[in-house]
This record gives structure tokens, C-alpha cells and sequence, in this order.
């Protein structure tokens, strides 16, 4: 081969090289982002990071499995930056998995004027997470309150049967914080709907 | 030659700190519970394990260099490969690993085993202090770093437990297995006391568990062990371990003084006493970000010596304390601080280091815009 | 290899060498155009060289203000604020700025010459990869004199102290890793071009030297990894300045996943940082061993074994952060395997010295101490992978020695050993030997005075990147502080070295070191600006 066909061959060889690693990082770079969403679907599956379903699950018809009961422990907290509080007026609950459950909590907005926030829920540990069923909760949505307002409103849950046996505590801890306008408007989380309020 | 010597020194001398480390107890600690009992086992056997692989492959090595020196007149062989060899040493780690990781798997299944727990703890980190939540005993304080600003400046001699030291320890029974939820106000702490082989990171938004039963009545130190900002280096981690009986009774003198300290709220305080309470706790939770001085530390943390805005709207002042600012190192007091304290402070931020206000701000006052407008 | 060819010369186009200042035959622009514009492999190597060096004295003077700072217990130079920003900029620094670089420029010298490649196949992207460089860095260091300062949340800035509660110059630090990003991910389809298809005609693959083979794999690495640092980093910008939640919890995002994301990027990065090293070191054991490499096969497949474990155990870095128990199984399982494929390694490089004929040149000290000081690194990398064990170790000073043996008394050894090995290639003289030996000595005394106490700060408790400590870690600290600022102050030995060594010396023949054989021993040296112009015969021996 001549020196000339040779480096005509290179030039082909480079070329095509470069291409195919042009479509990998971009593959990459797309997956990065792709990984949020897999993380998601990954911690529903698993319960890697405690974190529960973003909209209300159905009931599972079972029949309560009334030869173990399981602690459900509710812990609220308020962040910084929000004049509001949030109570339960159950602190601990002992139930039956396969049960639904009722529980009742408080928003009180003590600021003057009206504000928005979101209660996020984190599930200790964090396995029991994908065997609590939320038929009904305050955090799929957002809360507004008028200064002084308060708002009474239930979850509604189920310890599904196939619960570990292993777990005995089931500790759901939530969290306010307040929504801004701006953040609501383009989570990449989907969408958070604005909450009537009950 | 002589290059060899000192290699040979120097292999030796580190060699010889080995024995030195572990006679000073240069090591990680044995601790007071049977978790870190176990993990001190599982550190110890693999690095004894390490110690033999290196002996041995340190050996070959300065056999070699020394044998084979150029220098000496060495030939050097020709072979280059040796399919069997080196399937021996790649098979023989594999199995010193599958045997390391024989126990560590037992350790960690027992690590995570937090059911049936005596009592719940809740850790909650915060820029830069904990707070603890005895869940279901209605008791909760925060515990600040309680090494005087002095002592690190260097204007005063350091005490023994410098930078080890709280205001209020976490105060734990012996014996009971107790469960601690961590979690965070703001960015991610990590709780840690080498003691109690315990650290677990305390994320916001998000809880985590880990469990610890101390065995031996002590005190027990440790720090936050991730990178949280500005004080990082500042927010120990003290746990007092007593028996049964004292943790009983250090419960039942907390719901006292609880009381009596709420009992306080209604009666009107003078000037002097609220300046007196609101210099103590502003030195213990306000002085870290915006300076003993007033000063602060702009942008991050605003100063309050002259802070015209702030004098001039007292509401905005208390809804601050009170409330917080969200995304910001300045927490929410109302869960930390009761309501004289609350009052206190901002008495004192607002006629301190010149801010001549003249204001007076009334535990009632505070209490007041805490209960519930709606009810 | 070739080692029975004769050092032929070559055709030459010019009597220019690229590592001196000599005035090229040909029209070119001089002075500063010359290097702004060259697209001459060896002259963007050598670019390469001075900037990681200059980095490395700029990172280095950052950790000097880190351990003046933490010489005994209380403050006594900087505030908490500027320390975190010194340890960022150190961390940012060296692992950006000065070994990547580092590692770059010398694949930019030595892949075309150990190939048999007349220059690297895109030679202008080559070098518009390596401006961005010093833009990234002005840049970066720049943040230091921003209002609220530099980044200080640490290199591995975990959101949301990276996010929420970040400096307002975090935006400037992002664009900047953007650009270093782009610059590295540039650089590796250049070497992977270049070694896919300007072999010399009759280099198999398995017949390249593993300096070639383990950049490779680099590359690769860096192809695969640094699309998800700049998503990463993507997503920070639009958290901090497009209200979204990636990591935020109060916007439903979750701060964990930027640690799942940062250290899917970070542990294949910092292989990154060790492969080339593998691969330095195995032409130096070889060539002051006179004796070929043993197990060249076997030490391709380790390397590619270690390249694709990385992606699979990022998760050791966060055995703390809650994960569930089979995660943790998982991830403390796959990070014990790495042992076995380093493992190789370490006694390939012994069976090669074995029954050699050994002398002890300057770049083999620093590939010997490399090898011993890495495996003590490696040995402490096996006790952090016992997953109970970590959660003692973790974030505490032994993972600060951890990390340090394996990129300082490792990466950076290697970097050294490699100058010392090519500096006659590139400049036609020897390193002073007297010099070289000083500086080799003092950085083994500096470097483990420096971190081997760390080990034992480490298990007695003291957390990493903290200003200040209690008492009972002092003596440790100032151990650490005198052995920094020790080998801190003999790395200018190494600099007059170099310039020495470009100015004269004992001239160095083509094959400059007796036991040598690779391809680029075949041209002159110094190097002249142009090699390999006509593809040189290669016949493998090896099979």
C-alpha cells in the first residue's frame, strides 16, 4: 500500500471513530438525565431512598393478618422559612398488615398572610416503603392556608401483608416545606397540582 | 548499594511503627458496644491480612532488587509468562476476599437489625448544632458546641475536651437498645461517635435509622463527619450513658424544668433579665454565623450591629427569629428555642453593640403569635 | 518489542526540537503564536507539561494553606469559610488541572511516538483541547476573588450544601468544570482516534506498549464518564437557577441521587487517574529490569477488568449515606473485587523484577516507590471496602491517606517517573542524576511524613475537612503539616531539574536507556519536531 491510500485509509478510519464516539457521549450525557427518572422507578421498586408514591395508590383487598402487629410511628416537622406547623394527632399507631388505616393531621398557617407548602414524606425503614399504600394523603398535593387558617386532613393507609417480617416499626416522618411559585411551575419531578386544600 | 540500605531503613523503620501505633493505641477504638466490638474485629483481621500480603510481596520485591542488581553482574532471564502462577495468585485473593467477606456480611445484617427498640431518638442536624426529640417523652433540646470562642481564637488555653464538648449531652440508658431516626434542616450531616461505632448521615427531607445499645455507663465524644459548611468542624457529638434509674430520673428533671421554664412566659420581664437571658443564648446559637460582635458575615450571614431594616421593623425581626429563612443557614427557633428564650434574643440583638431600640420583646408576646390564631 | 531493530533515523523535515526553543525550518509563526497556534503533538504535550505543572505548584500552595492552617489545634491563619474554599480549590485543582493534564500530555508526547504515528489524528482539535484548559482554570481560580467567595462545599460538592446553600460564584465554578470537562472529553476521541488508526503498519493491538494500551482504556473511561459530570453539573445549574428539584427534597428531589450521579462519574474517574500510571510503570519496571514485562497479556486484561468493575461499585463512597442492606452487600462485595485484577498487577511488576538485571536510574526509584506506596494505598482501599469497617472510616482522615497514597505516592510518582524516563527523549540530555536522587529522596520522606500519620488521625477519630481539631490529634497534625510543607518546597528541586536538563547535560543517545525497546527509542533525541513521518517497519516479537 502506498503511503498516500494509507493515510487516505486513516483519515476514513478517523472519521468513522470519531462518529461512533460522538454517539456515545451524547448516549452518555442523555442518560445521565435518563438516570433521574430510573432512579425514581428504581426507589419505587426497591424503596432505596424512603420515599413513597407521588399519587394515591388502591386498596388491596386482603384480609388483615391479625397474628403480627406492626408500630406505625407519624413524626411532622416544619422547615425553616414558613410561619406554619403541622401536628398528628396520632403519634403512633399499632396495626395489622393487610388494615387500612385512618390518621388525622393539622396544618395551622400561624403567619398573616396566605402561604403555600408541601408535606414530603420519607418511610423509615426505608423497605417498608414500597408495602405502605397511601389510598389517600395531604402530600400528593400542595396546601395553601390563609394567614391563620387551619386545616384539618387525613391520610389514609394500608401496610401491605407481604410487609418483611422482620420490620416491626414503621416510622413516616413528614416534612413541610414551602412552595415557590417558581418551583412549582417547572419541577422536573412532574407536576405538583395545586391543592384545594382538603 | 547504599540505596538499598535505606530502602531496607525505611521498609523497617515503617515496619516498626506498627507494634508503636497499636502500643499507644494509635487505633481505631475498641468502643462500648458489641457492633463496635465487631467492626474492630473485622478492621483488625483485615488488616492483619494486609500485613501478610505486604510482608510477602515486599519481600519478593526487595529480594529481587537486591539479588538481581545490575551492578552485581545479574543476567537478566528471559521469560516473560507463566499461565499457572498466574492463575494461582489471581485464585488465591479471590478466596482470602470470599473469606473476609464471610463475616462482614454477618456484621452488617446485625447493623441493620434496628426492630424492637427500647426507646426512639430523633437526630436532627442543623447548621450546626443537633437537636434531640426523646420521642413519645415529650422532651427535646439542642446541643451546642460548648468550647468557649476564646479557646479556638487561642486568647484562652484549651480545655481538655476542646471542641469535644456540648452544652447538652445526648443522655442515653445503658442497656436498652435505642433507635435513632436522623434527618436534617438543611444540608446533610453525618452523626458519628467512634465509641458506638455509630455514623449515619442525616439527610433533609429524608430519615434514616441506625440503632446503638451502650453497655458502660460514660461519655462518650464524637463529631459530624461530613462537610457542612462553615462550622463543620464545630458541632460535637456527646453522649452521656447512665443507668436506668439516673436516665429516669434525668427524664422527669427535664419535664420539670420544662415547665417551670413555661411558667415563665406570662409575667413581665424587665429589661436587665431579658438582655441577661438573651446575651446567654444568643453566645450559644446566634454568635457562630453572625459574630459575638454583631458583626456578621455578609453575604451569607447579615450583621445585626446597625442593622437599620431590622430596628426599624420589629415584626420582620421576630417572624426571622421565629420562623427562619428558607434555603438559608437561619433555621426555624420556634421547634429550638421556647418562647423566653425566643424573647430574650431578639431583646437583646435589638439593643446590643449600639442598636439602641429600647424595644422590649415579651416571652408572652412570642407565646402569643406561637398559639394557634385559628382556635 | 522491536528491540531488534536498529535505531534507524528517521527522514526529517526540520532540525527543530519540540522540547527545546530551537527555531523551526519551516514558515511558522514564533513566539507567542507559535504555541498558540500549534497543532504539533509534542509542542501540545509540552503545553500540556507546564500547565499541570503550574497547577500542581497552584493546588500544591492551596494544601500548604490547609495543613499551615491545621498545624496545631485552633484558628490561627484563615476563617472556617476560606479553609473549606482551600481544600475545594486543592481537591478541584489537582485532580482537573494537574493530573489529568498531566496524564494528557504525556499520551500527546509518547502514544504517536510509541505507535509509530506521525502526530495525533485531529491535531487542531488537539490543540483547541488544550486552550480550554487555562480558560477553565483563570476561570475557576477566579471564583476566589468573587464576592461570598469559591466554591467551598468540597470536590465532591454535595448538593445541597453545592446548591441551595452554595456560594453565588458556583454558577462561574460550574461553567468552568464545564469547559474542563469538554477540553478532557476532546482529548480522549483524540487518542482514541489516534491509537484505533495510526498504528504502524504490522502493531496489533496486543502488540502496543501498555502505556498506549492503558490510555485506552482511559479514554474510554473518560468517553463514558464525563457526559454524566457535565449532566450532573447540568442539573445543579438548572437547580440553582431554574428553580427545578433535582436535588432539592423540598421540590420533591432527592439529595442522594446527586451522590448516586457524582460518583457514577467519580470512581470511573478516579481509575481515570491511576490507569496511565499502570501503564508508565510498566515501561519502566521493564527497561531497568532488562527484562521483558511479564504477563503483558494478563495486564491488559486486569486493566480492563478494573475499567469495567469501576462502573459497578460507585456506591463504596456511600455506605453511610442509608442504603438498604443488599445495596450495601452489593457494592462492598464488587469493591473487594478490584483487589484481585490490582492484585495482578502489583505481581506482574514484582515477576518482572524477579531474576532481572536491576539498576536504580532516577524514573525507577520513583516506579519502585510507586509500586510499594500504591499497594499501601491499595491495602487501605481493601479495608474501606469491608462495609462495616467504613462506617468507622468513612469521611475520617484514613480515607484522606486512602486517596492521597493512591494518587500522590501514585498517580503523581508516576507522572514523575515518566518525566524522568522521556525528559532525555524530549530534551537530549539527562536529568541531573544528583538532583534527580535529592528530589526522589525528599519526596519519599515528604510524602509519607505527610500522610501516614493521617492513617492513624484517621481511626482516632478525626473527621476530614475540618480547620480545627481536638487535642488528642495534634501530634499527628503536625507530622502531616511539617512532611506537606517538606515535599512541597523538593518539588521545586524537580523544576530545576528540568530546566537543567533543557539547557544541558550529559547528551542522551536515541536509545537512551539501555534496557528500552519501545518504538519512540528509535528516533533521535531529542525528539525532532517531526517523527514517524514515513510509517516505520514494526515486526512484533512478542508472539
Amino acid at each position: 500500500m502506498s503511503s498516500q491510500d494509507e493515510q487516505a485509509t486513516n483519515r476514513e478510519g478517523v472519521r468513522r471513530t470519531v462518529t461512533r464516539t460522538l454517539v456515545v457521549l451524547a448516549g452518555m450525557f442523555a442518560f445521565a438525565f435518563a438516570l433521574v427518572p430510573l432512579y425514581d422507578v428504581f426507589c419505587d421498586v426497591t424503596g432505596l431512598n424512603g420515599k413513597t408514591s407521588n399519587s394515591a395508590q388502591v386498596l388491596v383487598h386482603e384480609e388483615a393478618d391479625t397474628s403480627r402487629m406492626v408500630t406505625v410511628q407519624f413524626i411532622t416537622r416544619a422547615s425553616a422559612g414558613l410561619p406554619w406547623e403541622l401536628d398528628v394527632r396520632t403519634r403512633q399507631l399499632r396495626v395489622h398488615p393487610g388494615q387500612s388505616n385512618e390518621v388525622f393531621f393539622t396544618f395551622r398557617n400561624r403567619g398573616g398572610e396566605a402561604s403555600r407548602a408541601r408535606a414530603v414524606p420519607s418511610v423509615s425503614p426505608s423497605e417498608a416503603s414500597v408495602h405502605l399504600r397511601k389510598l389517600t394523603c395531604f402530600c400528593f398535593q400542595e396546601q395553601r392556608l390563609e394567614g391563620g387558617e387551619r386545616l384539618e386532613a387525613p391520610l389514609v393507609f394500608q401496610l401491605t401483608r407481604d410487609l418483611p417480617s422482620d420490620i416491626k416499626t414503621v416510622t413516616l416522618v413528614y416534612t413541610l416545606y414551602p412552595v415557590k411559585p417558581a418551583q412549582a411551575a417547572v419541577s422536573p419531578r412532574g407536576p405538583i397540582k395545586e391543592g384545594d386544600s382538603a | 548499594m547504599r540505596t538499598l540500605l535505606v530502602w531496607l531503613v525505611g521498609g523497617l523503620t515503617s515496619a516498626a511503627l506498627i507494634p508503636v501505633a497499636l502500643a499507644n493505641g494509635w487505633n481505631m477504638p475498641v468502643g462500648v458496644t458489641a457492633v463496635s466490638r465487631d467492626i474492630y474485629s473485622l478492621h483488625m483481621i483485615i488488616f492483619w491480612i494486609c500485613v501478610i500480603i505486604g510482608v510477602i510481596v515486599f519481600g519478593a520485591m526487595f529480594y529481587s532488587l537486591f539479588r538481581y542488581r545490575h551492578s552485581r553482574g545479574a543476567k537478566a532471564a528471559t521469560f516473560h509468562e507463566h499461565t499457572s502462577v498466574e492463575v494461582i495468585w489471581t485464585a488465591i485473593p479471590l478466596l482470602i476476599l470470599v473469606g473476609m467477606a464471610v463475616p462482614a456480611t454477618a456484621t452488617l445484617k446485625n447493623m441493620y437489625d434496628v426492630s424492637e427498640a427500647d426507646l426512639d431518638i430523633m437526630v436532627t442536624g442543623q447548621q450546626w448544632r443537633w437537636r434531640y426529640e426523646y420521642l413519645g417523652e415529650e422532651v427535646a433540646f439542642t446541643s451546642n458546641l460548648g468550647t468557649p470562642r476564646e479557646q479556638i481564637s487561642g486568647a484562652d488555653e484549651k480545655g481538655e475536651h476542646y471542641l469535644l464538648e456540648v452544652d447538652e449531652p445526648l443522655v442515653l440508658p445503658v442497656g436498652q437498645k435505642v433507635r435513632l431516626l436522623l434527618t436534617s434542616d438543611d444540608v446533610i450531616h453525618s452523626w458519628w461517635v467512634p465509641d458506638l461505632a455509630v455514623k449515619q448521615d442525616a439527610i433533609p427531607g429524608f430519615v434514616n435509622e441506625n440503632w446503638v445499645r451502650i453497655e458502660e455507663p460514660g461519655i462518650y465524644r464524637g463529631q459530624c463527619a461530613e462537610l457542612c459548611g462553615k462550622d463543620h468542624a464545630f458541632m460535637p457529638v456527646v453522649v452521656e450513658a447512665v443507668e436506668q434509674e439516673r436516665f429516669d430520673e434525668w427524664l422527669a428533671e427535664r419535664k420539670k424544668a420544662a415547665a417551670q421554664e413555661a411558667a415563665g412566659v406570662d409575667r413581665e420581664w424587665g429589661m436587665d433579665e431579658l438582655m441577661e437571658r438573651g446575651e446567654q443564648v444568643y453566645g450559644s446559637v446566634c454568635a457562630a454565623c453572625h459574630q459575638p460582635d454583631g458583626q456578621g458575615n455578609p453575604p451569607a450571614f447579615p450583621a445585626l450591629a446597625g442593622n437599620q431594616p431590622m430596628l426599624d421593623d420589629r415584626d420582620w425581626h421576630i417572624d426571622r427569629v421565629v420562623n427562619g429563612v428558607s434555603g438559608a443557614a437561619m433555621p426555624a427557633f420556634r421547634s429550638t428555642l421556647n418562647p423566653v428564650e425566643i424573647a430574650a434574643v431578639l431583646t437583646y440583638e435589638r439593643n446590643a453593640w449600639g442598636n439602641e431600640s429600647g424595644d422590649r420583646v415579651q416571652p408572652s408576646e412570642i407565646a402569643e403569635r406561637l398559639a394557634d390564631q385559628g382556635e | 518489542m522491536a528491540s531488534h531493530l536498529p535505531p534507524k533515523p528517521i527522514p526529517q523535515h526540520s532540525t527543530a526540537t519540540a522540547g527545546g526553543m530551537a527555531e523551526a525550518g519551516h514558515a511558522r509563526p514564533r513566539g507567542l503564536m507559535r504555541w498558540l497556534l500549534t497543532t504539533n503533538h509534542k509542542e501540545i504535550g509540552s503545553l500540556y507539561l507546564i500547565f499541570s505543572l503550574t497547577m500542581f505548584f497552584i493546588g500544591g500552595i492551596f494544601a500548604l494553606v490547609v495543613r499551615a492552617e491545621l498545624f496545631q489545634p485552633g484558628l490561627q491563619l484563615v476563617q472556617p469559610e476560606f479553609f473549606n474554599q482551600m481544600t475545594t480549590m486543592h481537591g478541584l485543582i489537582m485532580v482537573f488541572g494537574a493530573i489529568m493534564p498531566a496524564f494528557v500530555g504525556l499520551a500527546n508526547w509518547m502514544v504517536p511516538l510509541q505507535i509509530g504515528a506521525p502526530d495525533m489524528a485531529l491535531p487542531r482539535l488537539n490543540n483547541f483541547s488544550f486552550w480550554l484548559l487555562p480558560v477553565a482554570f483563570t476561570l475557576l481560580l477566579s471564583t476566589l476573588l468573587m464576592p461570598g467567595g469559591g466554591p467551598n462545599f468540597g470536590w465532591t460538592f454535595y448538593a445541597p450544601l453545592s446548591t441551595t446553600y452554595a456560594p453565588p460564584s458556583t454558577t462561574f465554578f460550574i461553567l468552568s468544570l464545564h469547559i474542563a470537562g469538554i477540553s478532557s472529553i476532546l482529548g480522549a476521541i483524540n487518542i482514541i482516534a489516534t491509537i484505533l488508526n495510526l498504528r504502524a503498519p504490522g502493531m496489533r493491538m496486543m502488540d502496543m506498549p501498555l502505556f498506549v494500551w492503558t490510555w485506552l482504556i482511559t479514554a474510554f473511561l473518560l468517553i463514558a464518564v464525563m457526559p454524566v459530570l457535565a449532566g450532573v453539573i447540568t442539573m445543579m445549574l438548572m437547580d440553582i437557577n431554574f428553580g427545578t428539584s433535582f436535588f432539592n427534597a423540598a421540590g420533591g428531589g432527592d439529595p442522594v441521587l446527586f451522590q448516586h450521579l457524582f460518583w457514577f462519574f467519580g470512581h470511573p474517574e478516579v481509575y481515570i487517574m491511576i490507569l496511565p500510571a499502570f501503564g508508565i510503570v510498566s515501561a519502566i519496571i521493564p527497561t531497568f529490569s532488562r527484562k521483558r514485562l511479564f504477563g503483558y497479556a494478563s495486564m491488559v486484561y486486569a486493566t480492563a477488568a478494573i475499567a469495567l468493575l469501576s462502573f459497578l461499585v460507585w456506591a463504596h463512597h456511600m455506605f453511610v449515606v442509608g442504603l438498604p442492606l443488599v445495596a450495601e452487600l452489593f457494592f462492598m462485595y464488587t469493591t473487594m473485587l478490584i483487589a484481585v485484577p490490582t492484585g495482578v498487577k502489583i505481581f506482574n511488576w514484582v515477576a518482572t523484577m524477579f531474576r532481572g538485571s536491576i539498576s536504580f536510574e532516577p524514573p525507577m526509584l520513583f516506579a519502585l516507590a510507586f509500586v510499594v506506596q500504591f499497594t499501601v494505598g491499595g491495602f487501605s482501599g481493601l479495608m474501606l471496602a469491608i462495609s462495616p469497617a467504613d462506617f468507622q472510616y468513612h469521611d475520617t482522615y484514613f480515607v484522606v491517606a486512602h486517596f492521597h497514597y493512591v494518587l500522590v505516592p501514585g498517580a503523581l510518582f508516576a507522572i514523575l517517573a515518566g518525566a524522568y524516563y522521556w525528559l532525555p527523549k524530549w530534551t537530549g540530555h539527562y536529568p541531573n542524576v544528583r538532583l534527580s536522587q535529592w528530589h526522589f529522596w525528599l519526596s519519599v520522606i515528604g510524602v509519607n511524613l505527610t500522610f501516614f500519620p493521617m492513617h492513624f488521625s484517621g481511626l482516632a477519630g478525626m473527621p476530614r475537612r475540618i480547620p480545627d481539631y481536638a487535642l488528642q490529634f495534634a501530634d499527628f497534625n503536625l507530622a502531616s503539616s511539617l512532611g506537606a510543607f517538606l515535599f512541597g518546597v523538593s518539588q521545586l528541586l524537580f523544576v530545576l531539574v528540568i530546566i537543567k536538563c533543557i539547557r544541558g547535560g550529559e547528551k542522551a543517545s536515541a536509545k537512551a536507556w539501555e534496557g528500552a525497546e519501545d518504538l519512540e527509542w528509535s528516533v533521535p533525541s531529542p525528539a525532532p519536531l517531526h517523527t514517524f513521518e514515513t510509517p516505520p517497519e514494526f515486526h512484533p516479537d512478542r508472539h
